[in-house]
């Protein structure tokens, strides 16, 4: 690095200058090095360090499989028409022959049936965005679990939860692109929630489908969405949110030698490149695998799109499933009370569909939460310094209790969303279901919080205890005046590091302002970092580890002498 | 008339009364006994009254608990007068009837009748009333179905409960339309003229014969294509689909990428 700084002298360009390679390679990396400057970004990049954990690979799956529904579906646009304009469909899929269908869908049955490779691209696609969503998803609870949000990365949470919704977006838009009966239900919920927007939401749906539903409009559109203006902001995003990651370098867990100034690991070149560029071919390869074998998205099955019919099993893909499923939640009624009214206006009124507009309520918070959590929680804990080091989850118990009880309220949202096939796979009544995920849509998450919380402090009691005693071995002793004791193995040298490298500080009582008072947001703020910390277990301290250590020592040697005198005992029998 | 009143003290008269009045009564009694004697056997079309008979003595034995012993019906079950012979192919016949247990609804079990056994109590049901009637063959055969418009008429009449692929779905409270792969023809088309469980009638004049024809030709059909895609996940869309990715594709994942940073020591 040092040696790209100094200052060359005239004789020295100059030999640079005439410079004559051996080989060929030699030459033609020279001929482009001296025009594009390859060297200085090998050697800034190549030698970038990125630590080695497999939890820290789902973001490279993000982006590989994104990669992936890029060029599959590339394969795509080349025979599907966004069209809606009718046609007869005389392909050779027997059952819906002659049936008067949108070009959309009889492209897509054409790319489905007589295209060659057509069906598997499809199922590529299709497999690869689920993936890419969930990949997303799980790279982004590691991050939240860990705490990889906090200072300084926090723009970079930011950036990384815009990708989310635009993979979402991405998602839904291409969902619906088919125009078979099922897309189209999925579209007809976009126009009901829309039309649920008091006073304007008939104008907003409109807008979006050029009249009223379904319209000849809106797949054209969501064409142009879907493969243009996501697909290029998802691209800037994902460059902004890499170029972050070099900048910052990345988080690594405790461990020996690793500390908030260094990173441990390998070098992108040559190992972690090579390990890279092979993981996106074991991607494709059980992408390709999935694709070839299961079948996804029959839109065969739906039949053209028509708005009188829905059909028993109508669900989104599993990233919508929550939306789908809080819509499913809300009761329309409570007891004999209608939740949807009128408002009486001087144009005949307005109807307020609060059975739509209430649950998009939690589902916007846990959005809005996400974009914004790494500000509230350095609020209430007050830390302002920056974080290389990553919290294993037990270590940051209030922030993983939490964590846990946002995702259940997910996860009740979630299964909502498959309520019916819940019912009929467990014979269980749909109303039964319906009434429980009621309940624990405000139940869940408080069990979930307590029961993660005391879970986390539990294991950080134990990880104490190993790092002070060591684990059990499972050997019990007797000793000669008839005691017992169980042999205590200590924890190795890497495993320690882990065990005590992280912080658990007190909580910090309210501060006066400028001004010499206590305001009432910080009294708000005391009171959460209270909860925040006041539960906690210490990390092991320097000096009770002597202690042990010495207290260890006393053991090993008193077993020694025990074992020394049991032998003898046997010895004298 | 003037003559007729001249003649009323006719000799004769009385006797010719006499006469006219035995023929009518006897007449009426002859015409009325042969009434009586066509309803006592009454046999249905196309079933002999051995098989009523015999229908009869299986139902007493196995149907008259909950039904009652005239099948008019008690608390435990309802009256089967005019369900027709169709809706007894279609119980029996799939081994709904007899019922295991109350329940939302009748579970398909194997058929505890066999097809002459069947026979026999639809004879016995059909003599009760006028129903729907087991379909003749023509109605049955595919071959002259026409699938593209079966499927049509099974997106609009059908889907809604029994999922666009038949694979079905849920009712309420515990209530469901079942899968519709592997049923038979011939219960396919008497679940549709009677209406089992909690499924509508869709008589002759909503669906005519041909239109039945043409879904049942779908669904067979649909059922010989089997996955074009390669396994189907039960045919239930997205669902499946994402339980798949979330299980099998992240654990072939995380098994990947375990392996991709472990240490080779």
């Amino acid at each position: 690095m040092s040696a790209s700084k100094e200052k060359y002298t005239e004789v020295q360009y100059l030999e640079v200058d005439q410079y004559q390679p051996k080989t060929r390679t030699g030459r033609i990396t020279n001929y482009v090095d001296t025009r594009v400057g390859g060297t200085g970004m090998v050697r800034e990049f190549g030698r970038k360090v990125f630590p080695d954990h497999w939890t820290f690979m789902f973001g490279e799956v993000a982006l590989y499989s994104f990669i992936i529904t890029v060029l599959s579906g590339a394969f795509l646009t080349f025979w599907f028409d966004p069209s809606m304009s009718t046609t007869r469909y005389s392909g050779s899929y027997a059952p819906l022959q002659g049936l008067e269908m949108s070009m959309a869908y009889a492209t897509a049955l054409e790319l489905s049936f007589d295209v060659r490779g057509g069906l598997f691209m499809r199922q590529l696609h299709h497999w690869a965005a689920l993936l890419f969503v969930l990949a997303m998803s799980v790279h982004m609870l590691r991050v939240f679990f860990t705490g990889a949000f906090r200072k300084p990365r926090e723009l970079n949470w930011v950036v990384g939860s815009a990708l989310l919704i635009l993979g979402l977006g991405a998602g839904f838009t291409g969902y619906s692109l088919p125009d078979e009966v099922l897309s189209g239900n999925g579209l007809r919920i976009i126009d009901g929630m829309l039309k649920a927007i008091p006073v304007v939401g008939t104008y907003i749906s409109f807008f979006l489908f050029g009249g009223e539903f379904p319209g000849n409009e809106v797949i054209p559109r969501l064409y142009t969405l879907h493969i243009f203006i996501i697909p290029a902001l998802i691209l800037i995003l994902i460059a902004v949110h890499l170029f972050m990651v070099v900048t910052h370098k990345h988080t690594q867990y405790p461990g020996p030698g690793r500390t908030e100034r260094n990173v441990v690991g390998y070098p992108i070149g040559p190992v972690y490149a090579a390990k890279a560029g092979g993981f996106f071919f074991i991607v494709l390869g059980i992408l390709c695998l999935i694709a070839g074998t299961f079948q996804i998205n029959a839109l065969w099955n739906y039949g053209p799109y028509d708005p009188s019919p829905v059909q028993a099993g109508a669900q989104p893909d599993w990233y919508i499933g929550p939306f789908e499923g809080v819509l499913r939640l809300m009761p329309g009624y409570l007891g004999p009370i209608p939740l949807e009214f009128n408002i009486p206006t001087p144009w005949g009124g307005n109807s307020v569909a609060t059975p739509v507009l209430i649950p998009m309520i939690p589902v916007a918070l846990i959005f809005l939460g996400m974009f914004i959590w790494p500000w509230i929680e350095a609020w209430i804990t007050g830390d302002k310094k920056e974080h290389h080091l990553l919290d294993r989850p037990r270590n940051a118990p209030t922030r993983t209790a939490f964590g846990a009880a946002v995702m259940t309220n997910y996860l009740i949202m979630w299964g909502m969303g498959s309520n019916d096939l819940i019912a009929t796979h467990f014979g269980l009544s749909l109303n039964d279901i319906t009434y429980w995920s009621r309940v624990l849509f405000f139940l869940g998450p408080v069990i979930a919080y307590i029961l993660t919380k005391r879970i986390c402090l539990a294991l950080q009691r134990k990880d104490r205890e190993v790092a002070l005693h060591g684990h059990e071995a499972g050997v019990i002793e007797v000793s000669p005046e008839g005691g017992f004791s169980e042999k205590h193995k200590l924890p190795s040298e890497y495993e320690f590091w882990t065990l005590v490298s992280y912080e658990a500080p007190e909580p910090s009582g309210p501060k006066t302002n400028a001004k010499g008072k206590v305001t009432r947001t910080e009294k708000l703020r005391a009171r959460l970092n209270r909860m925040w910390f006041e539960d906690r277990v210490e990390p092991v301290t320097r000096e009770e580890y002597l202690e042990a250590l010495e207290h260890h020592g006393h053991d090993d040697h008193s077993e020694g002498l025990e074992a020394a005198q049991s032998r003898g005992a046997i010895e004298q029998h | 008339m003037k003559a007729l009143s001249q003649k009323r003290r006719h000799p004769f008269a009385f006797v010719a009364l006499l006469l006219l009045g035995l023929l009518l009564t006897g007449g009426l009694y002859a015409a009325a006994t042969t009434v009586n004697q066509a309803q006592a056997s009454n046999v249905p079309d196309g079933y002999s009254a051995d098989q009523v008979e015999e229908g009869e003595r299986l139902f007493v034995a196995n149907c008259a608990t909950c039904h009652g012993m005239n099948a008019e019906g008690t608390d435990a079950g309802p009256s089967l007068v005019g369900v027709g012979a169709a809706s007894v192919e279609f119980q029996v016949g799939t081994g709904r009837m007899p019922m295991q247990m109350q329940g939302p609804q009748a579970q398909q079990k194997p058929p505890q009748f066999n097809n002459e056994q069947t026979t026999q109590l639809a004879a016995y049901v059909a003599s009760l009333g006028a129903g729907p009637a087991v379909p003749d063959d023509e109605w049955l055969d595919v071959d002259q179905g026409d699938p593209a418009r079966g499927g049509e008429l099974f997106r609009i009449n059908c889907a809604m409960c029994h999922n666009a692929a038949g694979a079905g779905g849920a009712l309420t409270e515990g209530k469901y339309a079942p899968s519709l792969h592997g049923v038979e023809a011939v219960h396919i088309y008497t679940a549709m003229t009677t209406g089992p469980q909690n499924m509508p009638v869709f008589n002759d004049a909503n669906i005519p014969p041909e239109d039945k024809r043409d879904i049942i030709a779908f669904l067979k059909t649909y059922e010989q294509q089997g996955s074009p895609g390669g396994f189907s996940l039960g045919f239930l869309g997205p669902v499946s689909e994402g339980l798949l990715i979330w299980t099998l594709g992240l654990a072939l994942l995380i098994g990947s990428m375990v392996w991709l940073t472990s240490r080779s020591s």
